[in-house]
């Protein structure tokens, strides 16, 4: 067997468990280490209940506000842009699907090929976009740390080694491929324990957003 | 400051650490859009002022204490530690360039609600013992005399005789049972007693029952501002004894924004229970005797006015449309800034700026953002409900010499009362 087959058959097999494994153990304890924190009772007569406000902030605080829209324009799109890529590319490719239907058993229709392929480079776009924003925007400068660029580069290193993987611009393919899920695999283990946990947190700081506000009888 | 003080200051910190706060600090990827919703960012264009960096004492300490990587970090000395040195170079970040407008929490593309945690960030910084002058000094008069400015009940006994020999009403005083207890800031007293004399007339028109305390008439929490539960809770239960003492069903913050979230919303928390009374804003209290058809009002103000809605008020409390209401009882020309309700700019001196003199320059500064707010529908005046706004209004636009009054939204609605 040859040295880059191995490499693929490394990746998808002991290091990938392990990666599955500190990406699921991690992110346990991190979601266990906010909730168990819990909140003080409020004594203060509510205006109104804190689920649906909570849920509706979920769903709105994905879309700026006009005014934002307007001062932040660029900032708001290139986030939409490559989130949205980067979500498409995971679950409308069809290998990735057939890998979740691998292992869940569940399958839904893909993408055609050269569409995710386009989505991709956009993703692809977009995030040396955010890139350069974060490097020369006074604000980002002056809030970005370490982990900002460590954050960056995990993500895209993953979208990048899978459009050098689908385009063969890496060879053997076995190598090509082994890459994009050692990608994966960095990517899985640096999660919980950096900012990407935002993934599954924001969801969380937005509930609380809503029902604080919701309580009052504001919006949020 | 010295080490004690510090080591009080953290603990304060790890005290205020809840699972809102946890989950809006590990969700933070420094986009930096929350200082595109800051004014004061906005006049400076200094990122020093952007809302989540404000918050770096109470995130270092959640890192490095509620985190498994801040633990494990911890074991090799690696974390960013808290030092008296941060919280002296924090403390113009938090009290200065803050007025806790709540814009940040509202725009915060990952829900980060920045102003409750600032709130928070605020009770460190107040027991490492890092706070302005000049909120040390109200708090301090508060406690002693019951007001911040260090208004005594004489004072105000000598607006009560203006309000009822200029009226020909009595002010009640003391009426146990009555429906209302009213409270009053001491700012409003001493900058706009006319308020008084409106909900006078106002409440006599509508056949309301009420009262003033001589045991209490403060509404305003210099505890809430400075960041520091023990005085907020001593100045919270002075109303919540006065409202008990005379069996009243319900309190009324007065014009007065952080005085209605400091009662309404923090109080029950400080003291620890709920209230056996309800507490309103004026303006609700105003729009509900509107609904019920209790104010019959004549004439309308024909000049084009607009609207500034106190934080406090609308954003934090969601009395937004009440004011409306009522302003539509009275003005044919009226006309909302383009930012309003929710997503409506602070005046810039709330949330203890006024009293804090080291930021009056800031202060104005800030205040460019409503200058150009109210710039772009060009009123002929400006109607506000709260009185720290109303002054602030007033010096930001003499300073920038645009002849535009402003005026108290219950005064205007006591203008045209119809006659009895």
């Amino acid at each position: 067997m040859s040295d880059s087959m191995e490499f693929l058959l490394f990746t998808k097999g002991t290091l990938f468990n392990w990666a599955l494994a500190i990406f699921a153990l991690g992110m346990l304890a991190r979601l266990v280490e906010i909730f168990w924190l819990g909140r003080a009772p409020n004594y203060a007569e509510a205006r109104a209940g804190q689920w649906g406000p909570g849920l509706r902030t979920v769903f709105t605080r994905s879309f700026a506000d006009p005014g934002t829209f307007k001062r932040s324009g660029f900032d708001v799109l290139v986030g939409w842009v490559w989130h949205l890529g980067f979500i498409i590319v995971l679950f409308l490719f069809i290998p990735h699907i057939e890998l979740i239907k691998s292992v869940f058993g569940v399958a839904w229709p893909g993408l055609p090929n050269p569409v995710i392929d386009a989505i991709s480079a956009l993703t692809l776009a977009g995030l040396v976009a955010a890139l350069v924003h974060r490097l020369t925007h006074p604000v980002k400068k002056h809030l970005s740390d370490f982990e900002d660029y460590l954050t960056w580069a995990v993500t895209f290193l993953v979208v990048l080694t899978g459009y050098v993987a689908y385009h063969r611009l890496i060879n053997p393919y076995p190598l090509a491929l082994g890459l994009h899920i050692l990608s994966v695999e960095i990517f899985l283990v640096v999660l919980p324990f950096t900012k990407l946990t935002h993934m599954f947190t924001a969801f969380i700081a937005r509930w609380y957003n809503g029902a604080i506000f919701g309580r009052k009888g504001v919006q949020s | 400051m010295s080490e004690l003080s510090l080591q009080r200051g953290i603990a304060a910190l790890r005290a205020e650490i809840d699972a809102p706060v946890a989950a809006f600090f590990s969700s933070c990827v420094h986009c930096g859009l929350c200082a595109e919703a800051c004014l004061f960012y906005q006049e400076t264009r200094d990122p020093q002022y952007t809302p989540i960096k404000k918050l770096e004492p109470l995130r270092r300490v959640w890192q490095a204490e509620f985190t498994l990587f801040g633990r494990l970090k911890g074991l090799f000395g690696l974390n960013k530690k808290v030092t008296d040195e941060l919280l002296a170079e924090w403390e113009p970040l938090l009290y200065d360039s803050c007025t806790m407008c709540a814009r940040c929490s509202m725009v915060c593309p990952v829900g980060n609600d920045i102003q409750y945690m600032i709130r928070k960030t605020r009770e460190g910084m107040a027991a490492s013992g890092h706070v302005p002058e000049g909120l040390v000094t109200a708090a301090g008069r508060a406690v002693r005399t019951g007001s911040p400015m260090g208004l005594q009940w004489k004072t105000l006994q000598v607006q009560i005789d203006h309000v009822e020999s200029s009226s020909g009403l009595t002010v009640p005083i003391d009426q146990k049972g009555v429906d209302y207890l009213v409270m009053l800031s001491s700012m409003e007293v001493i900058n706009f007693p006319e308020y008084l004399e409106a909900i006078t007339k106002i409440f006599d028109h509508a056949g309301v029952t009420w009262t003033l305390s001589t045991d209490c008439f403060e509404a305003t929490n210099a505890g809430i501002q400075i960041g520091n539960k023990d005085i907020g809770r001593v100045l919270v239960q002075r109303i919540y004894d006065a409202a008990v003492k005379l069996k009243v069903k319900n309190v009324i913050s007065p014009e007065c924004g952080h005085a209605y979230t400091a009662v309404r919303w923090e109080g029950p928390n400080l003291i620890g229970k709920p209230y056996p009374f309800r507490v309103f804003h004026i303006i609700e209290v105003l729009d509900e005797l509107r609904a019920s058809g209790r104010i019959k009002t004549e004439g309308k103000e024909d000049d084009r006015l607009s609207m500034h809605d106190p934080c406090n008020l609308a954003r934090k409390s969601g009395v937004i449309q009440q004011q409306r209401n009522l302003m539509d009882l009275v003005a044919d020309n009226f006309v909302d800034l383009k930012e309003h309700g929710r997503y409506q700019w602070c005046c810039g001196a709330g949330g203890g700026v006024s009293s804090n003199e080291r930021a009056a320059e800031l202060k104005m500064t800030a205040f460019k953002r409503k200058k150009a707010q109210i710039e772009e529908v060009a009123p002929e005046r400006m109607v506000t409900m709260c009185a720290t706004c109303r002054t602030q209004l007033e010096e930001g636009l003499e300073e920038f010499n645009m002849d535009i009054p402003v005026v108290g939204l219950t005064e205007m609605i006591a203008e045209h009362l119809v006659d009895k």
